[in-house]
């Protein structure tokens, strides 16, 4: 039975200036059924957040149909309650208090209203903790009082938006297990589990059904049914060549994710050369994160890491290594291939030399291989002053970015230029120059 | 520090002193307030029966009493229009295009030009009775702090943590629920803090609005203003002295009854989810708590609180259902269009009436004019700034001064200055000293502590670590000034010169012209423009100067104050 369901869905953000729209979510169509834990899977700007909020009823769609037990939505979806990644919890109300949230917001009775919710803390292993306050409470505590708000409406679905990322490891560790444990009892108070997340081995191990969404824009790439009996043993061998093959998809998007694993092989793309170069994003992050992901695989001995067996030395989690990996290949630092990671030689050079060497290999590499800090370069040489306003640049990202992307994707070419000595910033005056 | 005994042992008796206290102090209240309050109902048929002012001190804390009330009055209504303005402007974006920009130009306004135009109303509006003189000064007093009262409480609003927001929504919170569970806590301690600053800042206004003539009459309401008024006509400074006296009882009473508890009730409210480390401390607050009176009168209380709440949310609605409103480009499009010709249309009107009436000349002198008080503003600042800033980073800096001196600056900052004024205009009279230097000084006794305050909060946020890394370094004199302090309190600094510059321009109307028995001096300035044609009941004159004066403040906001701070945020945030 279909209890929520997304038919053709998009969602499109106009860009500033009437500068057409920016894309989030193109054609998406998904179902949750009764009695199934479903995974949403995602990089970030896969737009997996804005699905749930649309199939919440929180964001209408752009375009396409959601429906909640077959009628179509309107609203805030009744049916449904949701855990936050930030527990959402006020800080003003008592665990008891906030537990009652969603009961008093029904105009249930005072008496019930105080049974049912004692109920809901009872099960998350919260009694004793009634009249505390949120700030009282440990993380994970906080997120056992979220999932004692949601219990306590028994909603037919369940959201959770990464309710476990906001946690340390072991905590995060032992709630995930708890409630897990409380599903495969069969005592879970709501008929199917829709969680979003971008830690793989959570999905793996939670759900029924992971659903891949691709990035840029967010649309449904493919979903792996997990096949195992519950609860899902970590050891077993389909366990882990459903983890390797995940993370073997989601660094390299032009893989094909189908249900016959390893059936589906890159294919090389051509299409992108014809880009603008300040339409290819680049990765958020630190040139200093690239050097230090590098050297640790050097340090390994081998030039070659299995990528989930970084993933957890390193404890972490996808939305952070991949844009590091993502970097290191776009300047031909490293390959990444079947979910390994193998230096080039040139990056090797760059993870084990002096500070000075490795900035000339990192302006080499960039100069080559980045060529939207090639276009800036060389538009700052036509100027005789060799200088530009940052400005001019954001509009150019902009025709291709919203503005918060644009601002970030400034922000990162100016940090790999920087490090580069390709050219200097002045935040004072928001100029760009050629070093002098 | 607790005086109380544990409030445990007394929880389980039925009674026990606390509540005994408690008891005793609201008969006392409700006692008080009927008292005073009854005192605005006496017959009153200017000109020829109208209240008089004894001067006998004995008479002060009855006159300390009513002003007091207004204050509260006008504080309740503040808070009453803050919650409704604010929340429109918050969640109906079309509103929000009008009532925002509104709301900084009413910031701007002066308040004090305003007292003719609505005492003359108020008192139509109750023939025959002192409560349209009270309604007038209680209406002065509500001008004077209600705007950035409704500016934090929006400025909260936009700012409620997204998830908390998508929280009420899908557990299907009525808009009522949202608005008392979710906003009002969320907003309530700034807007707290607000209202103490903007409650400071009504002395001011309540004292300038007790005794005022306009339309060529005297108008006087029985209060500490009024008494002061009466004391100046009098040449009396016994009498002054009394008054200021009684001014500082009160401000320090009302802060430990009033203030003192609720910023310690308000705690509760911070939005972090870790506990701070130091909770503010009151005894009356403690006290509250320790009674069993008030626990007991919720819970009798909460069967109605349940039903106001089913009452409401039925009234309201749920925001679930329109949460995701549908933008419709073209309605906005007719709506700004219409909104810019309805406000093309009215300043076209004003223009025309004042052309009409006085003339262009007429807008040149009072041009003329707000760029002398444009320069007396200026030069309040500078040496405001000059004396203060390096007293108060001095105290900034050291966390013992600062524990000692804040609640002395405060009580500066809240004692309304006009109090004063009578002392300086003996003093320019005996000296001659010519007003239009002297009203600079007359002005910097309300806006400088301001400055003051400010530049020991920005003081206090520098970090010890850089200060120690300044000494390490061998930085010091102008070199420490110019590379850490500086920068350090600029922020704070640009925070206390708006304020101070918007209190000095309003403070001007009432600083230009003074008076001591029979001497009137007159300084010339926009203030003094106001101040006269006010009380001459020249509507033309009184609709340019107060128009003059805020294009002056609104001007000097938008060239001065907005690109100050946006340097402040961009360069110096710490």
């Amino acid at each position: 039975m279909s209890l929520i369901s997304v038919d053709h869905v998009s969602k499109r953000f106009p860009l500033p200036d009437g500068k057409g729209e920016f894309t989030v979510l193109d054609g998406v169509s998904l179902t949750v059924r009764a009695g199934e834990v479903v995974a949403l899977l995602g990089r970030s700007g896969s737009g997996k957040s804005t699905l749930l909020r649309i199939m919440s009823g929180l964001i209408r769609p752009s375009q396409g149909a959601v429906s909640s037990n077959g009628v179509p939505l309107r609203g805030a979806n009744p049916n449904l309650a949701m855990v936050f990644q930030s527990f959402a919890l006020l800080p003003w109300l008592t665990v008891q208090d906030n537990v009652e949230l969603g009961l008093a917001a029904r105009h249930v009775d005072r008496s019930e209203r105080r049974e049912r919710a004692l109920k809901a803390i009872d099960i998350v292993g919260l009694d004793g903790f009634e009249s505390a306050y949120p700030k009282e409470l440990s993380g994970g505590m906080k997120q056992r009082v979220g999932f004692a708000r949601a219990f306590v409406l028994e909603p037919e679905v369940l959201f959770m938006d990464e309710p476990f990322s906001a946690l340390d490891v072991l905590t995060a560790e032992n709630l995930r297990g708890e409630i897990d444990d409380l599903w495969n009892a069969g005592t879970f108070p709501s008929k199917s589990i829709l969680i979003v997340t971008h830690n793989i081995e959570e999905a793996v191990y939670l759900a029924d059904r992971v659903v891949i969404l691709g990035s840029k824009p967010g649309r449904i790439r493919g979903e792996l049914p997990i096949n195992l009996p519950r609860p899902h043993d970590r050891s077993h061998p389909r366990f882990k060549v459903l983890v390797d093959y995940i993370y073997a998809a989601m660094t390299n998007p032009d893989i094909e994710v189908s249900a016959e694993i390893g059936a589906g092989r890159a294919e090389p793309s051509v299409v992108q050369a014809t880009l603008s170069p300040f339409a290819r994003p680049l990765p958020h992050v630190r040139v200093g994160g690239i050097s230090g992901l590098l050297e640790l695989i050097v340090e390994k001995g081998e030039d070659i890491d299995d990528i989930p067996v970084l993933a957890e030395r390193l404890q972490l989690a996808v939305d952070d290594l991949l844009p590091l990996l993502d970097a290191a290949v776009m300047l031909g630092f490293a390959q990444v291939a079947n979910g390994d990671v193998r230096l080039t030689p040139v990056g090797r050079d760059f993870a084990t030399t002096t500070i000075l060497r490795s900035k000339d290999l990192f302006r080499q590499q960039a100069m080559a291989h980045i060529p939207v800090l090639n276009a800036i370069v060389l538009t700052l040489r036509e100027k005789a002053n060799g200088a530009m306003r940052s400005d001019f640049f954001l509009g150019i990202w902009d025709d291709y970015f919203p503005i918060e992307e644009a601002e970030r994707q400034l922000a990162t070419a100016v940090d790999w230029g920087r490090y580069g000595e390709l050219f200097e910033y002045d935040a004072g005056e928001g100029r760009l120059y050629l070093p002098s | 520090m607790k005086p109380l005994p544990l409030p445990e042992p007394l929880r389980r008796g039925s009674f026990g002193w606390p509540d005994l206290a408690v008891m005793l102090a609201v008969l006392t209240l409700l006692g008080l307030v009927a008292h005073l309050g009854s005192g605005a109902m006496v017959s009153f048929q200017p000109p020829d029966v109208s209240p008089t002012i004894s001067l006998d001190p004995r008479n002060l804390p009855e006159y300390a009493g009513r002003s007091s009330l207004r204050m509260f009055i006008a504080l309740g209504c503040s808070t009453l229009f803050t919650l409704i303005y604010g929340s429109i402007a918050a969640h109906n974006r079309r509103a929000e295009r009008l009532l925002v920009p509104l709301l900084d130009i009413l910031q701007s306004v002066p308040v004090l030009g305003f007292l003719s135009i609505t005492v003359t109303g108020f008192i139509a509006l109750f023939p025959g009775s002192l409560l349209g003189l009270e309604a007038a000064s209680i209406f002065a007093i509500f001008t004077s702090q209600v705007w950035n009262m409704t500016f934090s409480f929006y400025q909260s609003l936009r700012t409620v943590p997204k998830e908390l927001i998508e929280a009420t929504t899908l557990y299907r919170l009525s808009r009522w629920q949202r608005f008392t569970r979710l906003e009002v806590p969320s907003a309530a301690i700034p807007l707290l803090w607000n209202a103490m600053m903007s409650f400071g800042g009504g002395w001011f206004f309540v004292a300038a609005s007790e005794a005022i003539s306009v339309l060529n009459q005297d108008y006087t309401l029985p209060g500490i203003g009024s008494y002061v008024a009466a004391a100046v006509a009098a040449e009396d400074l016994a009498a002054l002295g009394w008054a200021i006296a009684t001014m500082v009882v009160v401000i320090l009473l009302v802060d430990q009854l009033f203030w003192r508890p609720l910023v310690a009730w308000s705690d509760k409210f911070r939005l972090e989810q870790s506990s701070s480390g130091d909770a503010p401390q009151s005894w009356v607050y403690d006290l509250l708590t320790a009674a069993r009176v008030p626990s007991l009168l919720a819970q009798t209380l909460s069967p109605a609180f349940e039903a106001l709440d089913r009452l409401m949310s039925h009234l309201l609605g749920t925001v679930g259902d329109d949460a995701v409103e549908p933008e419709t480009p073209r309605d906005d499009r007719l709506y700004n269009l219409a909104l810019l010709l309805g406000i093309g249309a009215l300043l076209t009107w004003l223009v025309h009436f004042v052309l009409v009436t006085v003339g262009i000349t007429e807008v040149a002198t009072a041009f003329r004019l707000g760029v002398h008080t444009l320069g007396r503003v200026t030069i309040l600042l500078l040496l405001a700034t000059l004396i203060w800033t390096p007293i108060g980073v001095a105290i900034g800096f050291n966390p013992r001064l600062a524990r000692l001196l804040q609640p002395l600056v405060q009580l500066l900052a809240s004692f309304p200055a006009n109090f004063i004024f009578p002392f300086a205009t003996v003093f320019f009279i005996r000296t001659h000293v010519s007003i239009d230097w002297g009203s600079i000084l007359l002005m910097a006794l309300g806006a400088q502590w301001y400055i003051l305050f400010n530049s020991i909060a920005g003081a206090q946020t520098i970090p010890s670590d850089l200060r120690e890394m300044a000494d390490d370094v061998g930085l010091s004199g102008v070199q420490r000034w110019r590379k850490l302090i500086i920068p350090g309190i600029f922020s704070a600094w640009v925070t206390g010169g708006v304020t101070a510059s918007g209190g000095a321009w309003n403070a001007s109307i009432v600083s230009e012209v003074v008076s001591w028995g029979g001497t009137t001096l007159r300084a010339n300035g926009l203030g003094a423009y106001i101040a006269q044609a006010t009380s001459a009941g020249d509507w033309p004159r009184i609709a340019l100067g107060i128009g003059m004066m805020s294009v002056f403040v609104v001007g000097i906001n938008r060239l001065l104050w907005r690109p100050l701070y946006d340097l402040a945020e961009r360069k110096y945030q710490l």
